[in-house]
């Protein structure tokens, strides 16, 4: 079986599954934010229950809208806490404390190797990065696992993408699967899971494995994984000394360590709820396991990637881009909001301003990522730069708040989706890059190579 | 029309056959239509036709989902798609009759997993969506809010202000302006007792079991 099959066989009580076979499944965590929850909320309390299946393996994160950017929006946001209250759900968090869902959950140690994680949201599969099976539905699914923390699912055939050589400077997670996504196109996994390895793989961090999963569904796909190494033990060590951190009281005393019922969870040590398929070891796929199909990339010849209007797989190598005017931006979101990303926009910025035509925005994907920023210096150095920063939220990139485009204008971002009127008026334009291409165009005013900037 | 076609438990299931009935929407040859219980509402409608990838950002844009009541997201159902997308339906919205039917190209539905998006489609009017293939979430979604949907291989040959007539029960496009029918294939029976039940959440209330037998099916796209 491949990974994807062993952690659905695990999670349905099965010794085996096959592609294409319907399963009924297990969910280890349910997550949804403060645009889904709220249809899912509704529809739950329909049912008339009472409760949830199981409060402590349910994440609301409001994250899009938040801090609220209007008053529906305050309104949306008040259903999930109202919820979380009423059900004391466990892993509810509130503005000062959250961040947007896909960085927040690994980092708290939420998510381990062989979980099965159902979210509201599409980039649900950005925890295929840590070798769990996580994949994004709809609320009324989500309603239905809250009822009964079961989902259905049909076993996805897998496609395996080997990627080999040495990767060239500046290219990073997300130039391979803009790469990836650029040559099998937005549907070319549709339905699938897709297996990221090779020894590039094995080469790469773990905020690089997390874009690269987190836009697998931007090719169609239903999941992206990757075998857990020692550098997904290496990151688990991290958040568990970043939960120690968070329930000393030192960091968020008032929030997390508060002693709040709906937060203090995280205090309670590894969530033993969350079941592992293999004892969080030897999740990986058997020599044996059937492929749909195997695509092989020789890495060392992939260049920083841009993808152009009005789609993910529109990409071009920097080298071909020409000369793009940029109006704005933008460096956050769950794709590539998160430390390393922020460090490598530092590297580019130091000591650079950002050209006057054009404005830089900064989000930091979490609170965390926020404090190591600022204790890193990096916050100074984008602020001397000439850039904004902000508190964790997706903001402007569903056009939500934060930075949205005005007709006629062009924003670089390092974001997951350049569909038309993404970011804003349907006559504004989205490309989507790595966080140092996008860092060097604030420089230069038009999309550049880092090595233009420098 | 969808609604109606949706009501019945038994019948019903636009979009979904159901094992007991008769395969409606999505035609199982081998259901046993000896059992339907009353005649099959059936869909007519104009045809709004769209592209390949149409989006959710392009269904329903990011800036109305600060609500989620249907009939205020109905107002901006398809707002979010460019004129250039839009081929000859540049009204669309403005002069959709109820019943009317999109067809489409390939991975309709793409992007975000908002409910909002077939919820504003449903809400709209629209009767039943038919395209080439589906994107994952939206066809879920579609399934467990009761939005009849129908993948069809041939939708590239149905026209934009065609009629056609949609048997749900034996899954049969009718395309009436062209005088062309097409078939499309049949879905697993735990979907169409969802459908059948009037959504996921009305079939767990119902306390039928989450969900069915069925093992097997290289046809549902999930």
């Amino acid at each position: 079986m491949t990974i994807t099959e062993k952690i659905l066989a695990v999670h349905s009580s099965r010794k085996k599954v096959q592609p294409d076979e319907f399963i009924e499944a297990s969910v280890d965590l349910a997550l949804g934010n403060d645009i889904t929850a709220p249809i899912a909320i509704k529809e739950f309390e329909k049912l008339g229950m009472g409760k949830v299946f199981n409060r402590n393996r349910i994440a609301l994160v409001p994250d899009h809208f938040v801090p609220n950017k209007d008053v529906e929006s305050a309104g949306q946001a008040k259903i999930l806490r109202d919820f979380a209250r009423r059900y004391k759900i466990k892993y509810y968090f509130e503005v000062g404390r959250m961040g947007i869902e896909h960085a927040l959950l690994p980092e708290i140690g939420l998510i381990k190797p062989g979980n099965l994680v159902i979210g509201a949201d599409s980039h649900t599969c950005t925890y295929g990065a840590l070798g769990a099976f996580s994949t994004g539905v709809g609320s009324t699914d989500l309603a239905a696992v809250f009822a009964t923390g079961k989902i259905w699912l049909k076993v996805p055939q897998t496609l395996k993408f080997i990627y080999y050589g040495k990767l060239k400077k500046w290219v990073g997670g997300k130039d391979l699967i803009l790469h990836t996504i650029g040559d099998i196109g937005v549907d070319g996994a549709l339905y699938c899971a897709m297996e990221f390895t090779g020894d590039a793989i094995s080469q790469i961090g773990m905020s690089d494995r997390f874009a690269m999963c987190n836009m697998a569904i931007e090719a169609g796909a239903k999941n992206g994984i990757i075998e857990p190494d020692e550098i997904t033990s290496g990151f688990a060590n991290v958040t568990q000394t970043f939960r120690s951190a968070v329930c000393g009281g030192r960091v968020y005393s008032a929030g997390l360590c508060g002693g709040r019922v709906y937060s203090a969870g995280l205090c309670g040590g590894p969530p033993a709820c969350l079941r592992q398929a293999d004892g969080g070891t030897g999740i990986k796929a058997d020599k044996n396991a059937k492929y749909k199909k195997v695509i092989e990339y020789d890495v060392s010849k992939i260049e920083p990637q841009v993808a152009f209007p009005s789609l993910p797989s529109n990409c071009k190598p920097i080298s071909k881009v020409g000369n793009v005017r940029i109006d704005q931006a933008f460096i956050g979101s769950c794709t590539n909001g998160r430390i390393e990303d922020l460090r490598i926009a530092a590297k580019v910025l130091a000591g650079h301003k950002v050209h006057p035509d054009t404005r830089l925005i900064i989000i930091p994907a979490t609170q965390q990522v926020y404090l190591s920023a600022l204790k890193e210096g990096l916050v100074e150095i984008f602020v001397v730069a000439g850039g904004v920063v902000s508190t964790p939220s997706c903001g402007p990139c569903l056009g939500g708040h934060m930075g949205v485009l005005a007709a006629g204008e062009r924003c670089i971002a390092t974001t997951n989706r350049n569909f038309k009127g993404r970011m804003g008026d349907l006559k504004s334009e989205v490309y989507l890059a790595n966080p140092a291409v996008v860092a060097a165009s604030a420089i230069k005013g038009r999309i550049s190579s880092p090595e233009e900037a420098l | 029309m969808a609604e109606l076609a949706l009501r019945s438990g038994r019948v019903s299931a636009p979009g979904l056959c159901s094992g007991r009935v008769s395969a409606p929407g999505l035609c199982s040859g081998r259901a046993r239509s000896a059992e339907v219980k009353m005649s099959l509402r059936q869909i007519k409608g104009k045809v709004w036709k769209f592209g390949d990838n149409v989006n959710t950002d392009e269904i329903i844009p990011a800036k109305y989902l600060n609500v989620s009541d249907d009939k205020e997201l109905a107002k901006h159902c398809m707002t979010g798609i460019s004129e250039s997308r839009r081929g000859d339906d540049k009204q669309f919205g403005k002069k959709i009759s109820k019943g009317d039917v999109i067809v489409a190209g390939e991975n309709f539905g793409c992007g975000s997993s908002r409910e909002h998006a077939p919820l504003a489609i449903k809400a709209a009017g629209i009767s039943c969506v038919i395209a080439s293939s589906f994107a994952r979430i939206f066809f879920r979604n579609s399934i467990n809010i009761g939005l009849p949907i129908l993948e069809c291989k041939n939708a590239a040959r149905i026209h934009s202000g065609d009629i056609v007539k949609i048997d749900l029960a034996n899954g049969i496009i009718d395309n009436l302006t062209q005088k062309k029918i097409h078939r499309t294939s049949p879905f697993p029976s735990f979907m169409q007792e969802i459908v059948n039940a009037g959504g996921l959440m009305k079939k767990i209330k119902k306390g039928t079991g989450y969900f069915l037998k069925d093992k097997k099916s290289s046809l549902s796209p999930f």
